[in-house]
């Protein structure tokens, strides 16, 4: 089992209900966010072009922040997500220096906090709470295992790329061009 | 042109928009970490070589202020924590792969070394010292006699700490600044300077004082040599380690690193003793304390610098 989202570049309209529909689903702080979306305009008017797309924990398959935890609280379940256990967390701040997306932050409470893939509605069978509000369904998340899966569906018929490869971290979020 | 915005918005405290999660606890920590790895070398080298009665205040005196070294270090890494009440959970696990993790046990070796050290010479430093217990007696006799054979772990432990010091940032591969070998060793170096600074300091005899400063001049050359290195090496890189070193050479660093921790810190103060060496009456307190806190910017800058350096994407 191998969870992995990909996300449609094309279809995102930049509208933030991720972000907000996690940080109500999680209890995020004010201030904070596990997931954000991004604006990227290349070029000079009239020859721009814009791609939006909503970012956060890449899941990676050679997670730096799990091989540098110094208690193991950074660790990976099953399935490939990447999670902090809150009783074990020093609050050093290895991780946050250690991931290439800054996709961590640290908590009020001083644990370190980051997006889980909603991992407790995983477990009940339903999708991630920003995959589920999109209005634009612009993002699949679903088993890479799984030969029938949307996901992997999607990743056979359409073009893609991840986020900074060259770091050499195997991300496990998928950007549809 | 290509520019980048937050269309969600994002600003969270110490993430955004520059990283800047360690303050100055972590480069402090470094700093008094390669310190103390820096005078424990020195103290257990003259030991294995014979030379502890030539060599008082490198051997006897200046481990004296090691274990108060490591303890504050240890202390300002504990002010780093967020979650400070789970500290003890970095001793309950054994992680190879984290130099976080590793440098912790490393310390907790070391320092008690240390004290021991430092306790089989308290009689010797200060005459007047009585441990008024039978059994610390019996132990101080045991350690006097074992001082080469506890001198072996030390200089090796003090080689991995100043190693560390430096590897605890190289670790990070998000960080393209700090993502580089030669930084353990620049590290090592740089702290045995510092270490060697604080014997000079503590140092009466002319001789030992000049044995100490012309291992320092090396110690200097070679540091400079690996920061020249270092910048050769980011140069014939990616695309973000040429950005991270040109945050040194032009960039926002610029002068206070050249002004502060090249000139100041390191091609003066060894100017200074290579004229004492020639006989000029130099007051060695000058060339000391400019090494010492030309090491402190050193660490802060690299750790500061360090933190803005990022993957583009």
């Amino acid at each position: 089992m191998r969870y992995a989202m990909a996300i449609d570049t094309r279809k995102c309209v930049g509208c933030s209900d991720c972000v907000v529909a996690c940080q109500t689903e999680n209890n995020v702080p004010v201030g904070f966010c596990r997931d954000w979306v991004v604006e990227v305009v290349e070029g000079t008017y009239p020859n721009v072009s814009i791609e939006l797309r909503t970012e956060r924990c890449n899941h990676c398959d050679n997670s730096p922040c799990v091989r540098c935890c110094p208690t193991g609280a950074s660790h990976i379940e099953d399935g490939g997500i990447v999670l902090v256990k809150h009783n074990k967390c020093i609050g050093c701040g290895a991780c946050i220096q250690s991931c290439p997306y800054d996709a961590r932050y640290s908590h009020p409470d001083g644990y370190v906090d980051k997006c889980t893939f909603c991992i407790h509605r995983v477990r009940e069978g339903k999708k991630p709470a920003c995959v589920s509000v999109c209005p634009t369904s612009c993002m699949y998340f679903g088993d890479l295992d799984d030969p029938n899966s949307e996901i992997v569906n999607v990743l056979k018929n359409r073009k893609f790329k991840s986020l900074a490869p060259e770091a050499g971290t195997k991300p496990q979020i998928f950007y549809l061009v | 042109m290509k520019e980048e915005l937050f269309v969600s918005g994002r600003n969270i405290p110490n993430i955004d928009p520059f990283l800047n999660i360690w303050h100055w606890q972590i480069p402090s920590y470094l700093f008094l970490g390669g310190l103390a790895a820096g005078i424990l070398f020195f103290a257990s080298f003259f030991t294995i070589m014979g030379k502890e009665n030539k060599m008082e205040a490198t051997v006897k005196k200046a481990p004296m202020i090691v274990p108060f070294v490591l303890m504050l270090g240890l202390f300002f890494l504990f002010l780093d924590l967020k979650h400070k009440l789970y500290f003890w959970q970095l001793y309950t696990t054994i992680r190879l792969e984290s130099p976080m993790g590793w440098g912790s046990w490393v310390l907790m070796i070391i320092t008690p070394i240390s004290i021991l050290w430092s306790a089989s010479y308290m009689k010797e430093v200060f005459p007047k010292w009585d441990w008024k217990f039978k059994i610390l007696n019996t132990i101080e006799a045991w350690l006097i006699k074992n001082r080469k054979i506890i001198a072996w772990p030390m200089a090796i432990y003090a080689v991995i700490l100043g190693i560390y010091t430096g590897i605890l940032l190289s670790a990070f591969n998000a960080r393209p600044l700090w993502n580089t070998s030669i930084l353990g060793p620049l590290f090592l170096v740089s702290g045995m300077s510092t270490g060697a600074a604080v014997i000079m300091l503590m140092s009466k005899d002319h001789k030992e004082r000049k044995i100490i400063g012309r291992i320092d001049i090396l110690l200097i050359i070679v540091e400079l040599f690996f920061i020249i290195h270092l910048f050769m090496g980011f140069l014939a890189g990616s695309e973000v380690q040429i950005n991270a070193a040109n945050l040194f050479l032009g960039g926002k660093f610029t002068a206070p690193f050249f002004a502060f921790v090249v000139i100041l810190g390191l091609i003066f103060p060894a100017v200074l003793e290579i004229l004492e060496l020639k006989g000029f009456k130099v007051p060695i307190v000058i060339p000391a304390v400019l090494i010492l806190l030309g090491g402190l910017i050193f660490r802060f800058l690299m750790v500061e610098a360090g933190q803005i350096t990022r993957y583009l994407y």
